[in-house]
């Protein structure tokens, strides 16, 4: 019989987490130094799917650079268009259409429900449970055949232009919207049922990773992992745009900081989500979807500007520095699960590692998002 | 409320430290503060301040309650110089976005790391330092981010050859 091998009470190893991991949700790297089962030191290795869309925005004119948008985060593409061409018609000072910009959060957050089903389904079956995401994707599927209907695609949105839409929305769209609205919410009730309730779910999730306010601020976190930490920020309320203020809906807010506060955050806002849609429905005026004189060849004045938008991750910041030219001499995109994902290194340290996978998911991340 | 009480703070930083020597007046610009326009702009208030005065500038608006939302760097090459811009913000209601900018040569390219004040910004110092070259002194680990781990390059350099 050899001897038993020896090891060092006090030895760790190196655990890689990626890059291709189907609990990283894409391909992203966590590099873990490992004392058994618990986190000693984890850095995350980003750039797998970086393709440098800042340089292609200094290389395309503004119009041109309108799809890369939608390559960012493939699970919320129109929050990401929506903050470029409302960065452009700011700098330009061109004035929207009101029953454009009341398209555009109707479309805009049936996206956002959207996102926020896949990521329910993921979540729940990052902790071992499979079939919510069927049901969940069922549901997504809904939306994106309304969407499709109207934008003509189903993933990568290309929809909104600068000054308006591409195309006004037709009855069928208007009437299939209403037909989900009542059916998502019963979904919702069936969701609370399935799993927000579950004793195992509440177990892996209840007091797991919290994440202060003062580190979230620290990070520059944004989204449903800043309000799951008691911070009430939302850009559509600080900052509103595309007729927010019209809208009458609240920002879940939850204080407790932990993997099952963000993920009651988002919960809640599929919730909020379906009575702005509803409102923007019944509100929807009458009237042209595209300023008269279509913008061609756009020229920015000299200068910065910045306009953020909250996207299905949080808060989307576009930084443009214009020289006067048809290109953008500098575009910047801030992503919101790149400052987000950033705080994990720091709080899963001391986490077994199926916390850290959990919490990892209630962080919400779409990869190319991140490395842009 | 908070946008004067930044601003007072910033513009006594500014006061308080030595005048604007030639290097500052970069861009055709002295090192001060504007508080410009924020419908056609996008933000409140732009602080233009020298590499030296940016840990302090930092830690003002840390003191404010600010968050960081990121950071980034424009290549001037005709100026021959590299600017980086630190963008900040609120999470409440007194909605105010400040800018920070500094200008540094372009065969120099250093600025001090801010990360001992905004942890958060260890990530976003990487990705200038990987885009434009710039050199964060004191940042605790410099190494490529988001570019592979052996690249030399910087891509956003204007005179960057692919």
């Amino acid at each position: 019989m050899s001897a038993p091998i020896q090891l060092r009470p006090d030895e760790t190893f190196i655990l890689n987490v990626g890059p291709q991991h189907p609990a990283t949700h894409g391909v992203l790297r966590v590099k873990m130094e490992m004392d058994g089962e618990y986190i000693v030191k984890a850095e995350t290795v980003l750039g797998y799917v970086h393709r440098m869309h800042e340089k292609m925005g200094e290389n395309r004119t503004y119009a041109q650079y309108l799809p890369n948008l939608s390559r960012l985060d493939y699970l919320g593409a129109l929050g990401y268009t929506h903050g470029h061409v409302l960065s452009i018609e700011r700098a330009a000072g061109i004035e929207v259409p009101e029953r454009a910009e009341y398209i555009r959060a109707i479309t805009v957050e049936l996206n956002r429900v959207a996102s926020h089903l896949f990521w329910f389904g993921a979540f729940v079956m990052d902790l071992g449970g499979f079939s919510p995401l069927m049901y969940a994707i069922q549901d997504r599927e809904h939306i994106l055949d309304i969407l499709e209907g109207v934008t003509g695609s189903r993933l990568t949105y290309c929809y909104y232009r600068f000054g308006g839409l591409y195309n006004d929305v037709d009855d069928e769209f208007i009437e299939a919207t209403k037909r989900f609205i009542p059916n998502m919410r019963k979904s919702l009730k069936k969701y609370a049922a399935l799993v927000t309730g579950n004793i195992i779910f509440h177990k892996r999730l209840e007091g797991i990773a919290p994440v202060s306010a003062e580190t979230c601020r620290k990070y520059g976190a944004t989204g449903p992992v800043a309000r799951g930490s008691g911070i009430n920020f939302d850009v559509r309320k600080n900052e509103p745009y595309s007729g927010y203020s019209d809208f009458d809906f609240d920002v879940p807010v939850y204080h407790e900081g932990d993997s099952l506060a963000r993920y009651k955050v988002r919960m809640d806002e599929m919730e909020q989500s379906l009575r702005i849609i509803e409102q923007g429905l019944a509100k929807l005026p009458a009237g042209p979807i595209m300023i008269e004189k279509k913008p061609k060849n756009i020229k920015l004045p000299v200068g910065d500007f910045y306009q953020a938008v909250e996207t299905a991750r949080g808060s989307f910041g576009i930084r443009i520095v214009s020289d006067g030219d048809k290109n953008a001499y500098r575009l910047k995109l801030r992503s919101p699960t790149y400052s987000n994902m950033h705080l994990f290194d720091e709080t899963c340290e001391g986490m077994l590692i199926m916390d850290a996978l959990a919490f990892m998911g209630s962080l919400d991340l779409v990869i190319p998002e991140m490395d842009r | 409320m908070i946008l004067e009480t930044t601003e007072q703070a910033l513009q006594a930083l500014l006061d308080g430290t030595m005048p604007a020597s030639d290097a500052d007046q970069a861009g055709g610009r002295a090192n001060d503060v504007i508080i410009t326009d924020y419908k056609s702009h996008g933000y409140h208030l732009d602080a233009k301040v020298s590499a030296e005065q940016l840990v302090a500038a930092v830690t003002i608006v840390d003191e404010n309650g600010f968050f960081l939302e990121s950071i980034t760097g424009v290549d001037w090459i005709k100026e021959n110089q590299l600017e980086v811009i630190y963008d900040f913000s609120r999470y409440d209601f007194d909605t105010c976005r400040v800018v920070i900018r500094t200008r540094i040569p372009r065969d120099q390219p250093v600025v001090p790391t801010i990360t001992a004040i905004y942890a958060g910004a260890n990530w976003h110092e990487r990705e200038t330092h990987d885009f434009f070259g710039i050199k964060f002194a004191g940042h605790p680990h410099l190494v490529p981010l988001l570019l592979p781990e052996d690249a030399d390059f910087h891509p956003l350099l204007k005179d960057f050859k692919a």
